[in-house]
């Protein structure tokens, strides 16, 4: 399948699945055909259902778009967005700031204002801070990598420490591990589409860096690219976009991770193509994930983290399967 | 001169009549009503029990997952878990108000899509009293409100009365879960059992419901324990708990999951819950 092409059948499929997610919900088909006349049922699908969907497919292309990038900078393909402590940074960020509200009840406060949206994010580019001042910049793969895993593990225990001392947050942060779409409204929309649009253009450009990178640092230097920067300008795409996804969706696991995999699956593409395809790619799966947990147990909702690893992961078995990575 | 004295007294009673119909949640946020609402969804078990405490139970349209009591809300619609509620079945069931947790993520949500949202979160006696107290205002059913609440407060005190002397002052542990997590002298149900003159061998300071370690329970010796029967476990296997006073002489009592919902929940069914940990009181020194 030709690179244009498979970017298209992704692209119909995620529409697709936009008119899917239209449809599907605890009220079922009955608020659409309602819609003219019901103000109701109109507000049910203008401003729950269709922010919903797009931010589902944001979040996820987002993820897809940080994998690729992940995977490209430390040229492993074991590489997640979440490398760089991002997802334990959102997770003590959000701990804290639930301890926070529970402390003083009664005061609006600064942390009913930060919001769990709010905390998460800070939380995540914070984590990615501290990489790479521990990193001393990014450099030295290696180096960004071990300081990397550092900070998910002493974040991620300290996340744990705080739910322990203070077990009422527990479900709270359950809810936010297994990840939601639930609470997408079109601020959440507005935003996600910003920072995608940020992400993208620095990756797209500089991706030819990433295809020199692939031959080695010693080459890709050779070829004249200016890799300390052009590292920095994709080390912050990556934390923008794994941090704004994690803000708006929660921990949504494995996206990021099995994304760029599913492409280099049925398209041979340089990293240029790749970054586009995975992000295409993480929109589609994110947001099949979130209609499929609309979907199975209506009225009821599965978590969208636990059908994704499902979806994605299963898909990917087929694929290895069949010999085709 | 007049017409200005005038302009301020009608601005002092308009600020007035503003205060009387607004009502401050627990967030501290105003919430403005012009009626008293017809159309209510709770997601919070003892914000539903309180709603129906205050004869207000046919004004529910759609209660939280967890919701079970009194038998009536079984055949509302469950919109969804504390944390993972249904922001598309609550918008539609038109509600004129949704009471819910200060924790719960929902509510910005909701807010957002131009729902009324009163966040309450009832953790101790005098939250009950509070609470109470604000949803009478939000009914409009005041009076009743303050009424149920010295009933309440009445009917707990009966209970302790009515204990034997021999059941007081005995050292009480209660696990909340296999943690194994206590309820100290500051949760809701420490208040309880405080009230019926026990003592508690979690003391405040270590917070509502803190994560013990086994050796702190083996020191305090209870002569007494109360535990749900979802984490009933066989407590004489845990190492060194053998010698615990109230392993040694079976003073253990195990709460059904009803029971246990009675006991957690600080609302109105607080009298009830003194009442199922008087009877175990009671049963172990007569």
């Amino acid at each position: 399948m030709t690179r244009a092409g498979f970017a298209l059948v992704i692209g119909l499929l995620s529409a697709a699945l936009a008119v899917l997610g239209l449809c599907i919900g605890s009220t079922g088909l009955e608020s659409l055909r309602q819609m003219a006349g019901d103000a109701t049922a109109m507000q049910i699908v203008r401003d729950i259902r269709l922010p919903r969907t797009l931010g589902a497919w944001l979040a996820g292309a987002l993820l897809g778009l940080g994998g690729a990038l992940a995977q490209g900078l430390f040229r492993n393909p074991l590489a997640d967005p979440y490398l760089l402590g991002s997802a334990s940074g959102a997770n003590l960020g959000v701990s804290l700031l639930l301890v926070a509200l529970g402390a003083s009840p009664g005061s609006g406060g600064w942390a009913a204002r930060l919001g769990t949206t709010g905390a998460a994010f800070v939380g995540a580019l914070l984590a990615v801070a501290v990489t790479l001042s521990l990193a001393r910049g990014v450099q030295q793969t290696l180096r960004l990598l071990l300081a990397g895993v550092v900070v998910s593990m002493v974040l991620g225990a300290t996340a744990a420490m705080v739910v322990l001392w203070v077990p009422d947050i527990m479900r709270a942060m359950q809810a936010f591990i297994l990840g939601t779409t639930a609470f997408l409204g079109w601020p959440s929309v507005a935003l996600l589409g910003g920072a995608l649009l940020v992400c993208l253009l620095p990756a797209i450009g500089l991706a030819r860096a990433l295809d020199a990178l692939a031959l080695g640092e010693a080459s890709a230097l050779s070829l004249g690219i200016a890799l300390p920067w052009v590292r920095l300008a994709l080390v912050a795409a990556l934390a923008l976009a794994t941090g704004a996804a994690v803000a708006q969706v929660g921990l949504v696991a494995f996206v990021g991770l099995v994304a760029p995999h599913l492409v280099r699956g049925i398209v041979k593409p340089t990293h240029g193509w790749l970054v586009f395809l995975a992000a295409l790619m993480g929109g589609a799966l994110l947001l099949a994930a979130d209609v499929l947990a609309r979907w199975l147990l209506a009225p009821q909702e599965l978590p969208v983290g636990g059908v994704t690893a499902l979806l994605g992961g299963g898909y990917l078995l087929w694929l290895m399967h069949r010999r085709r990575l | 001169m007049i017409g200005r004295v005038l302009a301020g007294l009608a601005l002092c009673w308009w600020a007035l009549a503003a205060c009387a119909a607004g009502l401050v949640d627990d967030r501290g946020v105003e919430v403005a009503f012009d009626a008293p609402p017809r159309r209510i969804v709770s997601l919070l078990p003892s914000l539903t029990e309180t709603v129906c405490a205050l004869d207000a139970c046919d004004r529910l349209v759609g209660v939280d997952d967890f919701s079970n009591w009194p038998e009536q809300v079984h055949k509302l619609p469950h919109v969804g878990g504390l944390e993972d509620a249904n922001v598309e079945r609550i918008v539609a069931l038109r509600p004129d108000v949704v009471l819910l947790a200060t924790s719960a993520r929902v509510s910005g949500r909701l807010e957002n899509l131009g729902l009324r949202v009163v966040a309450l979160e009832p953790k101790s006696m005098k939250d009950v009293q509070r609470v109470l107290g604000k949803v009478g205002q939000l009914l409009g059913r005041e009076p009743q409100a303050r009424a149920l609440w010295q009933r309440l407060d009445a009917g707990v005190s009966d209970a302790a009365a009515q204990l034997p002397q021999r059941a007081h002052g005995k050292r009480v542990y209660f696990e909340v879960n296999s943690g194994p997590y206590a309820a100290g002298e500051s949760s809701f149900i420490g208040e309880t059992l405080a009230r019926l003159g026990a003592v508690n061998i979690v003391p405040a300071a270590l917070g509502p419901f803190p994560k013990l370690n086994p050796e702190f329970v083996v020191r305090a010796d209870p002569q007494l324990i109360m535990m749900g029967d979802r984490n009933a476990v066989d407590l004489a296997a845990r190492p060194g708990w053998d010698g615990i006073d109230a392993v040694r002489n079976r003073r253990v009592c195990v709460f059904s999951a009803a029971e246990g919902d009675v006991l957690v929940r600080p609302g109105p069914r607080m009298v009830e819950a003194a009442r199922i940990m008087a009877a175990c009181l009671e049963k172990y020194f007569p």
